[in-house]
């Protein structure tokens, strides 16, 4: 049998090699009667297909497709793969009313298609201030100063001579669900919640290229500047730097992307993803906060009594349920279903998530499966059936350090509705019934 | 003697094992020149780290404005279409609709400055002279009513001296600001008497794809 199946496979092989080969007449005439063979069953499958009426069944079944019949292309068409064309409508996508131009501008990760805890490197969304830097590698360098020893430069060949690490880490625009602060606005969690990524990065630990310039006693800050044409800024305390923020050239497994900071960006897990400056080219060492726009007319939390919170970093515990939702409606009637979701937290990794079907009147425990680690995307299920009827899905995550997942109104009860970022409230989907899903708010 | 043979070689090995001695550092990258670090050290600091020699008056100012802001930011800091608003907002962060500018929000001066000559114009980026920013600087002041001479000139010397209103009105991360589950067990179970719906995205009909009109901004 499997003999059988090797030398079929190898047959098709010859075909393709000895089209137009005078040098391989043998195996062309071989093909040739072997497609005579199959061109005589496609006549039968024909038959089959002209006598539908006596058939019952699905026509996918029934009936032979071209994939069924007709070669496909060979190892040399595809060099870099791309995903399937009917999964097309899997793409990032803008708001183009939230930025004056497209430029400096965001779009969104389409979490309603995806599965698993690891976003895939062409979909994770996009936030630049002056468009896509396209950097080359060979002309790149990371400059170290300020307050240190000795002022470093890297070249990239450089930095991959430090000892390399492996993290997956979930990186979330502060303003991630930033227009849903006064009530529920966008339909679709790509929109609500899709400023949010997860990537395994390779890199080096900042730490070891800081240790190599010798941070003097005195360093307590340090910024962070990107090379593109907006020359991003971020203050970082030195103390975070140390502990676990990573100088990354690679997302899941290859080169990082230019929209994602290609040849190196900053990873600073568990905060926010303004912070993780993409194109990193310089790292000033000080004694104080440099005060840039990006942390103080920007990524500061405006409350109710017209104060401000500064140097909101840490993304605290948040989860959606990413199927069902308005981008993606149940499409059967009552019976079984999948319910499906990502949880993470800035502290730590995911104890618990917990889902409602009714608004937040009963609870119910969802099941994480895959990893938990640590500041990463964890992936939560709940299997039902589902009786037809409408339901108002929440979803409730609790991390590690205990921290619980508040309601968009205790959120609101604290800090008003202007402050634009850190909004980590329970989402309601309202499900009316089969192929309709809407964003809503409950009592 | 053996003993301690053992001990050090038990030691040394820890220490090969525990990863390179960073603090002997691994001999990687190179010394950076006083150029090279001069040319790429351009942020300035609220206490006025970095600030170059120059100056310029709100008259200088608001030449060089008109050339080179006002298409995206108006003649006097209104803000065209969605480009960013620099002035007025004075007294509006309690609004429905806080309009946050270099006058009614940010900090520090110095962030002005900074980000003028890292940034901007738009797609012509460190394009301005340190004249010429303590100008538009000076401008963008007289805009905001801090200083209200249009003869007044700002320069290294003096910018420190300059305050902006709300910079008091900041403070640090207060979070976690919400129950968390070692004070409050979380509720399963009739949680709440009934559930309504109080908000609902079809409302407004912002989402793409539907209506592209537009209802509040991320900033």
């Amino acid at each position: 049998m499997s003999d059988q199946k090797h030398h079929q496979a190898s047959g098709t092989s010859d075909q393709h090699v000895s089209a137009g080969s005078e040098a391989s007449k043998g195996p062309s005439r071989r093909s040739f009667l072997r497609a005579g063979a199959a061109s005589s069953l496609a006549m039968g499958a024909g038959l089959l297909a002209g006598n539908k009426a006596a058939a019952t069944g699905d026509p996918a079944i029934l009936e032979l497709q071209d994939w069924n019949q007709y070669l496909g292309e060979g190892v040399d068409a595809r060099p870099y793969g791309t995903p399937s064309p009917f999964e097309e409508h899997v793409v990032r996508r803008n708001v183009s009313w939230l930025t004056a131009d497209p430029i400096s501008s965001v779009n969104f990760t389409p979490l309603h298609d995806l599965d698993g805890i690891i976003t895939p490197s062409g979909l994770c969304f996009e936030r630049h201030h002056s468009g896509i830097a396209e950097v080359d590698p060979a002309q790149h360098r990371l400059m170290i100063h300020g307050m240190v020893d000795k002022p470093l430069v890297f070249t990239m060949e450089d930095l991959k001579r430090f000892p390399r690490e492996n993290h997956a880490y979930f990186l979330e625009c502060a303003a991630n669900s930033g227009m849903e602060w006064r009530g529920a606005q966008l339909n679709g969690c790509q929109f609500t919640h899709g400023m949010v990524h997860n990537i395994m990065y390779t890199g080096v630990r900042l730490s070891h290229l800081l240790a190599e310039a010798g941070v003097k006693p005195k360093g307590s800050w340090l910024l962070a500047e990107g090379a593109d044409s907006s020359t991003m800024t971020r203050s970082i305390p030195l103390e975070k730097a140390l502990d676990d923020c990573i100088v990354a050239f690679a997302m899941n497994g290859e080169a990082l992307r230019p929209e994602q900071g290609y040849p190196v960006r900053l990873v600073v897990p568990g905060w926010e993803g303004n912070m993780w400056v993409k194109w990193l080219r310089r790292l000033e060492i000080g004694d104080a906060p440099w005060q840039h726009r990006e942390e103080t007319s920007k990524y500061t939390d405006l409350m109710a009594d017209g104060r401000a919170r500064r140097f909101t970093w840490v993304m605290d515990a948040k989860s959606v349920i990413t199927n069902p939702s308005p981008q993606a409606p149940l499409m059967h009637d009552k019976g079984q279903t999948v319910l499906t979701g990502l949880a993470w937290s800035g502290r730590g990794t995911i104890d618990r998530v917990d889902v409602s079907l009714d608004g937040g009147r009963s609870w119910h425990a969802a099941r994480i499966d895959g990893p938990s680690l640590n500041k990463s995307l964890h992936r939560f299920y709940f299997d039902f059936n589902w009786d037809g009827k409408p339901l108002l899905l929440q979803s409730r995550a609790i991390d590690s350090t205990g921290y619980i997942q508040p309601t968009k109104s205790a959120l609101r009860s604290v800090r008003g509705e202007n402050s634009i970022y850190h909004n980590n409230g329970i989402q309601t989907w309202h499900v009316k019934g089969p192929g309709e899903v809407e964003n809503v708010e409950v009592s | 003697m053996l003993k301690s043979l053992k001990t050090s070689l038990a030691i040394s090995l820890l220490i090969a094992s525990a990863g390179p001695a960073f603090s002997e550092g691994l001999g990687l990258g190179r010394t950076a020149t006083i150029d090279e670090v001069s040319a790429w050290d351009i942020d300035v600091r609220p206490d006025g780290m970095g600030l170059p020699e120059g100056s310029g008056t709100v008259i200088e100012g608001e030449e060089v404005f008109a050339e080179r802001c006002a298409a995206c930011h108006g003649d006097f800091g209104e803000g065209v279409d969605r480009w960013p608003v620099l002035s007025g907002g004075q007294g509006s962060l309690t609004d429905e609709r806080p309009v946050k500018t270099i006058g009614s929000y940010w900090p520090y001066l110095s962030t002005v400055y900074d980000y003028i000559n890292r940034a901007m114009p738009f797609g012509e980026s460190q394009s301005l002279t340190p004249d010429e920013i303590y100008g538009i600087t000076a401008y963008l002041l007289y805009m905001n009513d801090v200083v209200t001479d249009e003869e007044f000139e700002l320069s290294k010397a003096n910018f420190t001296s300059i305050r902006l209103p709300n910079e008091d009105n900041f403070f640090f991360d207060p979070r976690p600001d919400t129950p968390i589950f070692k004070a409050t067990d979380p509720c399963m179970s009739d949680c709440k008497p009934e559930v309504t719906i109080t908000s609902r995205a079809r409302v407004l009909d912002v989402t793409p794809d539907e209506d592209d009109g537009g209802a509040g901004s991320i900033d």
